[in-house]
């Protein structure tokens, strides 16, 4: 893996910024979507976009356009004719946020690939995701991610939407059956099936660790995502869950920017889980809420802001609904990472997280 | 050595340090004046999964060891010395009294007395059990055969440890679990937000005294963690609201502390000599600082209410808060002084009904809720009530607060309620009868008793060892 000097770092960024910019805004290989854009907002960013800073001349990226649109707006002219994967956003209800897509998916979790150890995820095995699949692009990437290591992935669903409606309205004993259901397919896997992978959230790992001793049953590696996880409860999945002998590999991600890896944990972190985006295809900065132009200070809490720059998707400042501290460069990376995300405004209010 | 102690949890009496802690605040001040590790609910399961631990260590001693060892550990959490928390801290009983008062706005003076009744229960833990066993051999216990009155017995535990979910309000109410290390069985306890010291120090005080620190488990935790403690332990008691009680009262795992709803009857035999029960009466409202569940929330006369509400409120509205170190201080401050909003908010909301009057008011010279050297105060309430239906007439609140209410002798029993302690003034016969036959009292003063006295060899609030215990027919061959 390939270590950059944070000039090296910036200099890739911003090559890779202004060749994004010149795919989505030229007739020749833009969408329609953004194609109008420009045309409506009266300036060619080809000609004004050159760094990161000049990112701010574009206002935050708004959510609805991803609810509302037909998704063949965004689909590149360079892809036109091309059938796309549909990708939805997980945990909400209503219409969810829908991103298309192509081969995203599979070279954010090749690179992943990368950053697991073998003995955590053997080579040529098998694997099983305990999660959310259905209409997200989860489903596939961590199939990606184990086909890419020689390996098959079983899989047992997992609806979010579901679970976040029950607890909103506080049918909790139905919510812990269709965790329990879930959680039991699971067992029935790990009984029967040889597994040495497992993705799933935190919260499915904690049940299924209270229904089986998943060391005994095979597992070496968990990948894990989808919630906040707080440093203590980090430390109890690792202490007490994965008893400090199977490989935890918290990541942070979604559907609109793919996935985010951590950095190892060391004893300083004290269990604070620092994580840093697939730069240069997604640019990851925490944000003062009331002036989003202006990033935070190093270690304070901030909201965090999305840019994904790829060629099937083009995302300018999109305001996650996370809040997180921001964190310096670290280990092989030479951009800023993201850390205790948690729900954007959880200190002052409750925000239904549900399993997922 | 930190300069600010850290309260860990205990994890079969092992210290474990979270990285989530919250900041205990002395109540006139702000300071902080200690952390406590907090920890999720997944570390509760993973323990309970081993309680059978706890179990085993106590199951090393016989009753009467124990006994001893609960006396000895008494004599501690008086006077004694003892660990505060895992940064060398220590903290003699005088702290203990200095700290609780300042977290919990108790006055010293209550404080003292609270400790008093945990040492009385301590120390006598034998006469306890002998009262909840009637008069069980104790080797009966241990072997978990015997005899008692010359026929065969044999008695199981329901649970292999006691979950606690602990109130803030008063330290007195540890004493409820305090015979279940004697009866061998491992608590859990999940203490009260603002009011760690008393449970940890109990347990500091066991453990020097020679209990086995497996048998105790001290867990700072969330609503999630609680309800963890509630479902794992084959038996727990907790604290909480009338909605709590309501929620749990009818499953046998649970023991549930609410509310007492405690009165105070005079019969009509005795209501013409009322002016000799003030004092009595006072004192069931308004000791302890009317945070008990035993204090009298309701007086409950056939005649001479007003007169009686008056010469209560004569008495009890003046009083005033004072310095907590002051021996004479009688009304306790709220940690949380939003209870004390709210308190006062539902006592002005009630009397927005017709058919209520605070005849303290005119003797409080103020409003009921003051704030004194930067603590929070409910000063005493009297609610002379025309019906027992009014919506203050059987309310219980977390200060010195009670109505008058005339109701005829004849209606009495019909009208009160479930009442967990009566002090009925009575002699009538036909009276006492009905009082004795009535299922809503849980606990019945005949004559001139104060509410708030226990009778330590008689089941409190339920029977622990009927709790903990179950008979079951045995033959040996």
């Amino acid at each position: 893996m390939t270590t950059l000097s944070p000039e090296a770092a910036k200099a890739q960024l911003e090559a890779h910024l202004r060749e994004i910019i010149q795919w989505h805004f030229s007739p020749e290989t833009g969408c329609p979507f953004w194609l109008n854009w420009a045309a409506k907002a009266g300036w060619d960013p080809r000609a004004e976009i050159h760094s990161v800073a000049d990112l701010l001349k574009f206002p935050h990226f708004e959510d609805e356009w991803l609810r509302d649109l037909q998704p063949e707006v965004w689909v590149p002219k360079a892809y036109a004719g091309r059938p796309f994967n549909i990708f939805e956003t997980g945990g909400t209800t209503g219409m969810p946020k829908q991103r298309i897509g192509w081969e995203d998916y599979k070279v954010d979790y090749s690179e992943f690939s990368d950053k697991i150890s073998d003995e955590h995820f053997p080579r040529n095995h098998y694997w099983l995701m305990m999660g959310p699949t259905g209409p997200r692009r989860l489903r596939l990437a961590i199939e990606h991610l184990a086909n890419v290591r020689g390996s098959s992935c079983y899989f047992i669903d997992l609806d979010p939407r579901w679970v976040k409606r029950l607890i909103t309205n506080k049918h909790f004993d139905q919510a812990k059956a269709y965790m329990d259901h879930v959680v039991d397919q699971a067992a029935n896997i790990l009984k029967h099936r040889k597994v040495s992978g497992l993705f799933t959230t935190p919260k499915l790992l904690e049940a299924l660790a209270e229904r089986v001793d998943i060391w005994d049953a095979g597992i070496r590696g968990v990948f894990c995502g989808g919630t906040t996880m707080l440093p203590q409860y980090t430390r109890f999945i690792v202490e007490e869950v994965l008893e400090n002998r199977i490989g935890f590999y918290p990541t942070y991600g979604n559907t609109l920017m793919g996935l985010a890896a951590s950095v190892p944990l060391t004893p300083e972190d004290e269990y604070s889980i620092s994580y840093y985006a697939p730069q240069p295809r997604a640019i990851l900065r925490v944000v003062d809420p009331e002036h989003t132009q202006n990033t935070v200070e190093y270690d304070t809490w901030g909201r965090v802001e999305l840019t994904t720059l790829t060629r099937e998707f083009f995302m300018p400042r999109f305001l996650e609904r996370d809040e997180a501290i921001r964190r310096k460069p670290r280990n092989q990376y030479a951009w800023d990472g993201v850390a205790e995300v948690r729900p954007f405004g959880a200190m002052q209010k409750t925000i239904v997280e549900g399993v997922y | 050595m930190s300069t600010l102690p850290h309260l860990p949890a205990l994890r079969g009496g092992r210290p474990y340090e979270s990285l989530e802690k919250t900041e205990i605040l002395d109540h006139f001040t702000g300071e902080v004046v200690a952390v406590v590790s907090q920890v999720n609910a997944g570390i509760l399961k993973k323990d309970l999964q081993k309680i059978g631990v706890g179990r085993a260590a106590l199951r090393k001693f016989t009753v009467a060891q124990l006994i001893e060892i609960s006396a000895k550990a008494g004599e501690l959490f008086l006077n004694g010395t003892l660990p505060l928390g895992d940064k060398g801290h220590t903290q003699t009983a005088d702290e203990y009294v200095r700290t609780l008062s300042g977290t919990s706005g108790l006055p010293h003076v209550m404080v003292r007395r609270n400790m008093a009744k945990i040492h009385y229960a301590l120390t006598h833990v034998g006469t306890v059990l002998n009262g909840l066993t009637r008069g069980l051999p104790l080797e009966v216990i241990d072997r978990g055969y015997g005899e008692q009155s010359g026929a065969a017995v044999s008695y199981y535990p329901t649970t292999q440890a006691l979950g606690l979910v602990m109130p803030s309000n008063s330290p007195a109410v540890n004493s409820l679990w305090l015979p279940s290390i004697a009866l061998k069985t491992p608590v859990v306890i999940k203490p009260g937000r603002e009011e760690p010291w008393t449970p940890y120090r109990l347990i500091q005080a066991f453990i020097a005294a020679g209990a086995p620190p497996e048998a105790f488990g001290f867990y700072p935790t969330d609503h999630e963690g609680a309800g963890e403690v509630m479902r794992l332990c084959g038996r727990a008691l907790i604290f909480g609201d009338a909605n709590t009680v309501a929620q749990y009262r009818d499953n046998p795992k649970f023991s549930v502390h609410g509310p007492g709803f405690s009165k105070v009857l005079i019969g009509n035999d005795c209501i013409e000599q009322w002016p000799e029960y003030i004092d009595l009466i006072a004192a069931s409202i308004a000791d302890n600082g009317g945070r008990s569940c035993v204090n009298a929330s309701a007086v409950v006369v056939p005649r001479f209410g007003r007169e009686i509400a008056e010469a209560l409120a004569l008495k009890l509205g003046p009083i005033q808060p004072l310095r907590s170190d002051d021996e004479g201080a009688k009304l306790s401050g709220f940690a949380n002084p939003k209870m004390a909003d709210y308190i006062d908010g539902a006592i002005k909301d009630g009397l927005k009904t017709s058919g209520a009057e605070d005849v303290t008011a005119s003797h409080r010279g103020g409003e009921r809720k003051v704030v004194f050297e930067g603590g929070t105060f409910l000063r005493p309430t009297i609610v002379f009530c025309d019906s027992f239906k009014h919506p203050l007439a059987n309310r219980e609140f977390l200060c010195p607060y009670a109505s008058v209410v005339e109701v005829p002798q004849a209606e009495m029993l019909k009208e009160i309620g479930a009442s967990l302690v009566v002090t009925a003034i009575t002699k009538d016969p036909g009276f006492t009868s009905e009082l004795l036959d009535s299922p809503l009292i849980e606990r019945l003063n005949l004559g001139p008793i104060s509410t708030m006295k226990i009778s330590w060899d008689q089941p409190h609030e339920g029977n622990m060892f009927e709790f903990l215990y179950k008979r079951r027919s045995i033959e040996r061959a």
